[in-house]
């Protein structure tokens, strides 16, 4: 799966969770960039991006990323496998 | 099953309609999501539910201070939810000599919390039992070691429900039930409990919400009564019409067992005081063959309190079957293997519910199970009796068809009642009857086995129960009267709920003539009563004027010395 395709997937579970069509995700996006992004819905979205890839991220990798470019070298190293 | 997601999309939609509900819920574990998937599940059930939301691991301070923001919230409800991983962190900093008293240091805990609510709030407690956690200390010898943590936990959740047996106010959430049924590695998620100390995954909140709040539901009245069976492929396998009885499949060999068992399954479900109806498309002398006929068959037609069978649609049978039973369309179950009828009926009839039974009848046990559609959140012994009531009423509109003239028709009846105020004997019948009267229900207060214990003792409020027993049996109580004295010169109906299975037999007068008496003899002049309407109990709009009350403002009132005592036939004993 390219880049392009798993920020495309990772948009649309955003969209879902945070319940708010206009997210427009980028590799540089973080939690300040977009509203309902919060400690509570960080949960929820570690466990949708979780599901929908099939894959576990560790405790620790949980609240390593600074943005969400990190968190799709994290998915990616993980369904390259 | 609901995700968490839809779940939470719902707290945005308009909840202004639905029955408001306060519930505090009180957690030693991160219960934010769980507080959201209540209120998203209460939306699914018409409940409003106003939760208020205790900080973090602050059960005790808020229960034991009087002054405390959960006093002040004065809920109906209180979740209280202890978790198996704060219990695992107790146990593990406990001395080996204190570990074999773990439960019961936990029960007297619990105890404590539950005393000092009840003493001063109205809230009724819901308490999560405690999922398992085996830490594998022992191995399978934990089960032989009394100071083991397993051995702990599963003696604390047994303790639990004999507390909860003692305790009317007092109801567990079987959350160690729930994560029995989905499993472990479901209902719990290491990497989120580490990280926000929640012990509930997210794939799991829905269905603990679900069961909490059917347990809400039923305190608020909201519970089944009455389970509607088609019969072909739905109670045995094949079609009788066309199968005849020695083809069709129920017993112990091959798919005849799930039948044999789904068949037990109801049969418990009906001793336990759920009316079962029979709606089929048949003629009602086939339908009825494999009932009286068959070796093998569980229900009998003895079990069946409304029976039947002809060609018309299915939702005009329910329609009659409701009429006969006189219960809410919401309180019925209706079971169909038939995806069509189960539409039909569905579309047609607004309230029912109408599981999708799954295509394999090898599946209809666990699929059921997993359901919980009967949720109660009391039990008493009339309602094994339920069943033969309904039928000796089917019996009762045939002999009335009979006479033309009503009043003979009464006088024939032979009917006799039995007057006594609540006393310890009742008061669950009572409280039973104030949940689940709906209909024939003034101002539809509602009452639980506490309230009356203190109804008993208090010095203003007086309290009466009638029975009605008739030459066909006995309908046991189907009548509470509260009243509560205003000043020197007025008494006020606070409670008067009538059940409908004794409707149209001048139990209205008979009771009325009672409460007149008593009135009279204790030098009140006015009787005042209320009408509080709920979407229930339109039927008693009138009540009051029909019985000769004048209006007064919101309330209608009687005055003692000028009533006659009206025309009845029952007896007082």
């Amino acid at each position: 799966m390219n880049h392009e395709e798993i920020l495309k997937q990772l948009n649309a579970i955003f969209i879902d969770v945070i319940d708010d069509e206009e997210i427009r995700l980028t590799d540089d996006s973080t939690a300040n960039d977009v509203d309902g992004w919060d400690s509570l819905t960080h949960i929820q979205l570690v466990v949708a991006v979780e599901k929908h890839f099939r894959i576990r991220f560790t405790s620790k990798e949980i609240q390593s990323w600074k943005n969400v470019g990190e968190l799709m070298g994290n998915i990616d190293s993980k369904i390259t496998v | 099953m609901q995700k968490f997601t839809d779940l939470r999309k719902n707290l945005k939609k308009d909840f202004s309609n639905l029955k408001k509900i306060k519930v505090a819920v009180l957690g030693d574990s991160a219960t934010q999501f769980l507080v959201q998937a209540l209120r998203g599940t209460g939306f699914e059930k018409s409940l409003d539910l106003q939760i208020w939301e205790s900080d973090f691991n602050q059960i005790e301070c808020q229960v034991l201070d009087p002054y405390s923001e959960l006093h002040e919230f004065d809920p109906e409800i209180i979740i209280i939810f202890q978790s198996t991983h704060k219990l695992l962190a107790k146990y593990n900093k406990l001395a080996p000599a204190f570990q074999p008293s773990l439960a019961s240091s936990q029960i007297a805990l619990i105890n404590t919390i539950f005393t000092t609510i009840n003493a001063q709030q109205r809230a009724k407690i819901i308490y999560y039992n405690y999922p398992e956690l085996d830490d594998s200390v022992f191995g399978n010898y934990a089960s032989k070691i009394e100071s083991s943590f397993l051995f702990q936990l599963r003696k604390l959740n047994y303790e639990l429900m004999v507390f909860a047996n003692e305790h009317s106010n007092f109801f567990l959430c079987d959350l160690s039930s729930i994560q029995n049924q989905a499993g472990k590695a479901y209902s719990f998620q290491s990497s989120i409990y580490i990280n926000t100390e929640m012990v509930l995954s997210i794939d799991i909140l829905p269905e603990v919400a679900k069961r909490t709040t059917d347990l809400i539901g039923a305190i608020a009245g909201n519970f089944k009564k009455c389970l509607i069976l088609d019969l072909d492929n739905t109670l045995w396998g094949g079609i009788i019409g066309d199968d005849g009885l020695e083809n069709i499949q129920v017993g112990s060999l091959g798919i005849g067992k799930a039948f044999t068992e789904f068949q037990y399954w109801i049969k418990k479900l009906k001793n336990r005081g759920i009316i079962l109806a029979v709606c089929s498309k048949n003629t009602e002398s086939v339908a009825k063959e494999p009932f009286e006929n068959h070796p093998d068959m569980v229900l009998h037609l003895d079990d069946i309190a409304v029976f039947i069978a002809n060609w018309e649609n299915k939702a005009d049978n329910i329609r009659q079957i409701q009429s006969i039973l006189n219960i809410g369309f919401d309180s019925m179950v209706f079971l169909d293997d038939n995806p069509f009828e189960r539409n039909m009926v569905r579309e047609n009839i607004p309230g029912i519910t109408v599981p999708e039974l799954p295509e394999d009848p090898a599946e209809y046990l666990e699929f059921l199970y997993q359901q919980n559609l009967f949720e109660t959140v009391s039990y008493s012994n009339e309602d094994a009796e339920r069943t033969k009531q309904y039928q000796v009423e089917a019996k009762r509109n045939v002999l009335q068809k009979s006479f033309t003239n009503e009043g003979d028709f009464l006088q024939s009846l032979n009917m006799v009642s039995v007057v006594a105020p609540f006393n310890k004997f009742n008061s669950p019948r009572v409280a039973q009857l104030s949940q689940r009267s709906n209909q024939f229900n003034l101002r539809t207060v509602r009452y639980t086995e506490a309230d009356i214990e203190a109804i008993i003792l208090a010095q203003d409020i007086f309290s009466f129960t009638f029975t009605l027993t008739d030459k066909f049996g006995d309908n046991g109580m189907i009548c509470v009267i509260i009243l509560k004295k205003e000043n020197e010169d007025t008494i006020f109906i606070d409670t008067w709920f009538m059940s409908c299975r004794v409707l149209k037999r001048g139990m209205e007068n008979f009771v009325l003539n009672t409460i007149v008496d008593y009135a009279n003899e204790n030098g009140y002049a006015y009787l005042k009563g209320q009408y509080l309407p709920t979407p229930k109990n339109q039927m008693v709009e009138n009540h009051y004027f029909h019985l000769g009350f004048k209006q007064s403002a919101d309330y209608w009132v009687l005055k003692v010395k000028d009533y006659n005592q009206k025309q009845c036939f029952i007896k007082a004993t």
